[in-house]
């Protein structure tokens, strides 16, 4: 069975290391600041102790005040599942840096992100719009998000 | 003398009958060979995480059914456990062994299909193998709905159980699809993996390294063939994949035939677990009776489950209200595609056709 690494256990284990950029931590998460996210990535995959060699998932939720971004890390050698979360805070061009140099993976969840919440993620080597098209206004998963009215009235128009 | 040649950008989609569904591709061509590979996505968005967050959790298995349309079973399987992981619901033992019946099923289905379409990519052949495959899927689909009265939109699985018990009558027809399944099987490997012109054509071609295959966050068959045993029903068994004996068949080159070789063998273990839950099943609930009312405390959750395409969970956020705050799809199909540019590059078109078909997603899915 999967051991779920608990987020005091994985912030004990960084805190030594990169200090101040652990900033909490839960039984389900620990939270990291935004600038430190990919060192600490790099660091989770690479050390043996830890070896999280596959990026689960990378997603954001929405809660208004911050985004959340969401990296679930999942190490095959150990059985492991463990949570990162950091908290982007601001709505216009939130942005932290990309994990793509880390895990290959996340290149088009990054993208996912950046289309639909409006997360912004530096360095990304090709953030544009994925399940959008060019040219879409606003980011659709955000909650303050509302679908421009149409520019003709059903069902006459067309 | 050489001749002076220029790179060719070709749009293959996204209404092109070899792409799967509405996805495109953007190649870039010296001669006949790739240089450049992009996917374009997006045709078929639907906005199911947006969706979702205005529907009660009850009502978001239907959109579930809808992500991967070959796959509902899984689909639905994965959502709801996620529910219940939200509140800590207990379900009964007969309603897990009934997902896990028809989750198996459904993977059946799922490869028969990607395995299917398969020779039609290769050019030729005439889509035997193809109408093979939809034979033994139309006699599956046909057990899905005596469970549950549909045969693709199934929403079979609720929180807390199933929608109800499978009737007298679908024991003995299940009994005689699996009489009739491993024959069927065989027929279908000797008619794909016996034949050098399919050999000869997917042997060697698109490899993916183990590693990158890890580190591009591939899941299911495709990071199987490639020689990584990650299967999470053996990882974090959910239902009662702990109670029934199966392999993990593994590939080993990681090349196109790998990963529909990889497919065939995983549909002889769905055959073994399906064996052996019908044997270890009981009488008794289908449904824990405490789910009628859904409204989960302030949280998350996730359950990672196996898909027949990879990895597939729902990141559910509850505020404490009837709706899911957010919820997001990892979905297997859509991350599949990260390698799509390495797996292309450097080889013809026609085996890029074949290598997309390798990677079996589903546009559901894909786009959301």
């Amino acid at each position: 069975m999967t051991t779920a690494v608990t987020g005091h256990e994985l912030a004990d284990a960084l805190r030594e290391r990169f200090g101040e950029a652990v900033v909490d931590s839960t039984d389900g998460a620990v939270w990291i600041a935004p600038a430190a996210i990919a060192g600490v990535c790099a660091f989770l995959r690479e050390d043996e102790a830890h070896d999280y060699a596959l990026l689960s998932s990378l997603t954001a939720v929405d809660y208004v005040e911050y985004f959340e971004v969401v990296y679930r890390l999942t190490s095959l050698s150990r059985n492991a599942m463990t949570v990162l979360k950091v908290r982007v805070p601001g709505r216009d061009g939130p942005s932290l840096p990309t994990v793509t140099p880390v895990w290959r993976g996340a290149e088009l969840q990054e993208r996912e992100v950046w289309d639909l919440m409006g997360v912004s993620f530096d360095g990304h080597p090709n953030l544009k719009r994925l399940l959008t098209w060019e040219g879409f206004e606003g980011h659709p998963l955000r909650r303050d998000y509302l679908e421009p009215p149409l520019p003709y009235t059903w069902p006459h128009g067309g | 003398m050489t001749l002076r040649t220029e790179p060719v950008v070709v749009s293959i989609g996204p209404h092109h009958p070899s792409t799967h569904g509405v996805f495109r591709m953007r190649l870039t061509f010296d001669g006949e060979n790739i240089i450049d590979a992009e996917p374009v996505i997006g045709y078929l968005h639907r906005g199911t995480e947006k969706l979702a967050e205005e529907r009660q959790y009850t009502q978001v298995i239907t959109l579930t059914d809808r992500l991967d349309y070959v796959s509902s079973m899984t689909s639905n399987q994965a959502f709801v456990l996620s529910c219940e992981k939200l509140i800590g619901l207990e379900v009964p033992d007969r309603g897990m062994y009934l997902r896990v019946i028809a989750s198996e099923l459904q993977r059946i289905v799922s490869h028969l299909i990607g395995v299917g379409f398969f020779l039609q990519e290769l050019g030729g052949f005439g889509g035997t193998a193809l109408m093979y495959a939809f034979r033994e899927r139309e006699r599956i689909l046909d057990l899905f709905e005596m469970l549950c009265g549909a045969r693709i939109t199934v929403s079979y699985s609720r929180i807390g159980g199933v929608f109800a018990d499978a009737p007298a009558d679908f024991w003995p027809a299940l009994r005689r699809v699996l009489d009739d399944m491993p024959g069927y099987t065989d027929e279908l490997e000797a008619l794909v993996f016996e034949s050098e012109i399919v050999q000869s054509r997917t042997k060697g071609v698109s490899p993916i390294d183990p590693v990158l295959a890890v580190n591009a966050s591939l899941t299911g068959p495709v990071l199987r063939a490639s020689g990584v045993a990650w299967d999470w029903r053996k990882a974090a068994p959910y239902d009662v994949y702990d109670r029934v004996d199966f392999d993990v068949p593994v590939g080993a080159n990681g090349d196109n035939y790998d990963r529909f070789w990889v497919r065939i063998q995983e549909v002889r273990q769905s055959l073994r677990i399906v064996e052996q839950c019908i044997e270890q099943i009981e009488p008794g609930p289908v449904r824990a009776t405490d789910a009628m009312l859904f409204r989960p405390p302030p949280g998350d959750s996730y359950v990672p489950t196996e898909s027949p395409k990879g990895e597939l969970g729902f990141y559910l956020v509850s505020d404490g209200s009837i709706a899911p705050y957010r919820c997001h799809v990892r979905a297997p199909s859509f991350i599949n595609l990260s390698l799509f540019k390495e797996m292309l590059v450097g080889w013809k078109l026609a085996d890029a056709i074949v290598s997309l078909g390798s990677l079996d997603f589903n546009m559901g899915e894909v786009d959301r």
